[in-house]
């Protein structure tokens, strides 16, 4: 590891002003679980590393009738145990698929949502993009992109909760690039596909950061996620979906889908969405829900298999939603 | 952004900011310092430290103990290499194969992903600290290793869980101690062995 500088401070404004303006000359150290890994093998070599673990203001979960509001610093395991978390039982579901009882209490929501891409270009210090493209689109490219991925950025995103939280209307709120400065968005205008390698796959700048997530309130509860891995384990999952559906004596009055791991954002599958929109959810459109999810996928050479795996995991998020066995193991 | 800003050396020259900075990392050092010699660690305030020595006191096993450290010095480096902790072993550098769990504030965690001076004010409980535990005793008297590298890590996490979940059937305790690995593939012994501390079993 590259030998660092390193700020704990107490106030989000505090950390703001210790961050520097360039990508890379300083990291925001959450849970660690993913920044120390990469730290070590010197894929990002920050000059300074700000730990936003001893900000109070971004820890805890509070609840009003509007929804509920979750400090990014909160761990895992904390959403897992909080009753406030029990209205949105799919991000429960999908805190429990990451399945290691030490990436639960050890990561923390803003982390999970920040965390860097599992492309082993990325991690074996080939960039960001690894050559513009070009490494993955002759290499080997089994676990990168089948959307999104006609321009350089061919890795996947690497959340696992970021579907399920779009797929039930996140914003975040973010403070910086000064002192003071803060804004509200919605969970997708957070993720973003670089164009080359001084951008990161976020839309914040450099000296910005996500202090808060906030969910509406689901009185519906019809939000579900899938995802397709490899066997037990805490590897990363080869597909995955969220859908989250308004539905009326079993009609869909409004759906969201989103996918993960098949597209360098999570990939809003809105065509899908759409057509289910009027329709009864059953077996039978859930099943063509998810064929048109993946009707315009781009495939590279090694990874057509996903696919089928993103169609699939459609088709059983959609079927959970619906309160049907999602028809897998 | 210009070619020519990316050409030059990123901390060419002196800066007001950067001096501020380095100020304040003097003033912090020696507060750490201070929190050695007395008072709560856990002031290892705002300012910036680094990238040289620091002092730090860590709670380990419910023992003060102080140490030097830089800020890239990992909880599980001082661990090992400071205090002659070595159950918890440096198997994966990011942590994924659950080798180097440890208890901080009762949870479990990777210390190859915790800096130590993350640790500085939290209470970090390592499997030397779970002596005497019925834990350990089950695996002895399961035969839960082989090669018993990984052993320690799946102690705590072990530990950590049937903390949470003390009733958890093998279902449960198979999806539980998915963080950890076994390269000799000792898992059947290993749950037997979680089943008998549920059951109350092996001395336990």
């Amino acid at each position: 590891m590259k030998a660092f500088r390193y700020a704990s401070p107490r106030v989000e404004d505090e950390a703001v002003d210790l961050l520097e303006d360039r990508w890379g000359a300083s990291e925001l150290l959450a849970g660690g679980t993913d920044l120390v890994g990469l730290m070590k093998k010197m894929v990002v070599t920050p000059e300074l590393v700000v730990s936003v673990n001893r900000i109070d203001s971004m820890r805890g979960i509070t609840a009003d009738s509007t929804g509920v509001t979750i400090g990014a610093g909160t761990h895992l395991d904390e959403l897992l145990d909080s009753p406030l978390m029990d209205d949105y039982p799919a991000v429960k579901q999908a805190i429990r698929n990451i399945d290691s009882l030490q990436l639960q209490s050890q990561s923390t929501v803003g982390g999970e949502l920040c965390q860097r891409p599992r492309c082993w270009y990325f991690r074996n210090g080939y960039g960001l993009l690894a050559d513009q493209g070009r490494h993955v689109v002759e290499g080997e490219n089994q676990y990168h992109a089948i959307f999104g991925n006609s321009g350089p950025a061919k890795f996947v995103s690497a959340s696992r909760l970021a579907p399920v939280l779009m797929a039930l209307g996140a914003e975040i709120r973010v403070v910086g690039p000064s002192p003071g400065d803060e804004t509200t968005m919605p969970l997708e205008f957070f993720y973003r596909i670089p164009r080359n390698e001084r951008q990161r796959e976020t839309s914040l700048e450099p000296r910005q950061m996500i202090t808060h997530i906030r969910l509406p309130a689901d009185a519906e509860r019809s939000c579900a996620v899938y995802e397709v891995r490899r066997g037990a384990g805490p590897a990363d999952p080869l597909a995955a979906a969220a859908a989250h559906c308004r539905l009326r004596d079993g009609v869909v009055e409004a759906a969201r889908i989103y996918l993960g791991q098949v597209a360098p954002t999570p990939w809003n599958v809105e065509e899908a969405a759409r057509w289910l929109v009027g329709r009864t959810l059953d077996e039978r459109t859930a099943r063509e829900a998810g064929e048109i999810a993946v009707a315009r996928a781009t495939p590279l050479s090694k990874n057509a298999y996903k696919v089928q795996l993103a169609r699939v995991s459609v088709e059983r998020a959609l079927r959970l939603v619906a309160g049907l066995d999602c028809g897998g193991f | 952004m210009k070619d020519s800003k990316h050409l030059r050396p990123p901390k060419a020259g002196f800066s007001r900011r950067d001096f501020l900075k380095g100020s304040g990392a003097a003033a912090a050092a020696t507060a750490i310092g201070e929190g050695v010699s007395g008072a709560v660690a856990a002031e290892a305030g705002s300012s910036v430290v680094g990238p040289g020595p620091v002092s730090i006191a860590l709670n380990v096993n419910g023992q003060r103990r102080s140490a030097t450290v830089e800020p890239r010095t990992t909880l599980l480096e001082v661990l090992r290499y400071q205090f002659d902790l070595t159950g918890a072993k440096p198997i994966s550098e990011d942590g994924s194969s659950g080798g180097s769990t440890v208890l901080l504030d009762g949870k479990p965690v990777s210390a190859s992903t915790v800096l130590a001076l993350e640790a500085v004010g939290r209470e970090v409980r390592t499997v030397e600290g779970l002596h005497g535990d019925p834990v350990p005793a089950a695996f002895v008297a399961n035969d839960g290793q082989q090669c018993g590298f990984c052993t320690p890590g799946f102690v705590v996490a072990v530990r950590a869980f049937l903390d949470k979940h003390p009733s958890a059937s093998e279902a449960e305790i198979r999806a539980g101690l998915n963080g950890n690995i076994c390269r000799c593939g000792t898992y059947a012994n290993i749950i037997q062995a979680v089943l008998d501390v549920v059951k109350g079993g092996s001395d336990g």
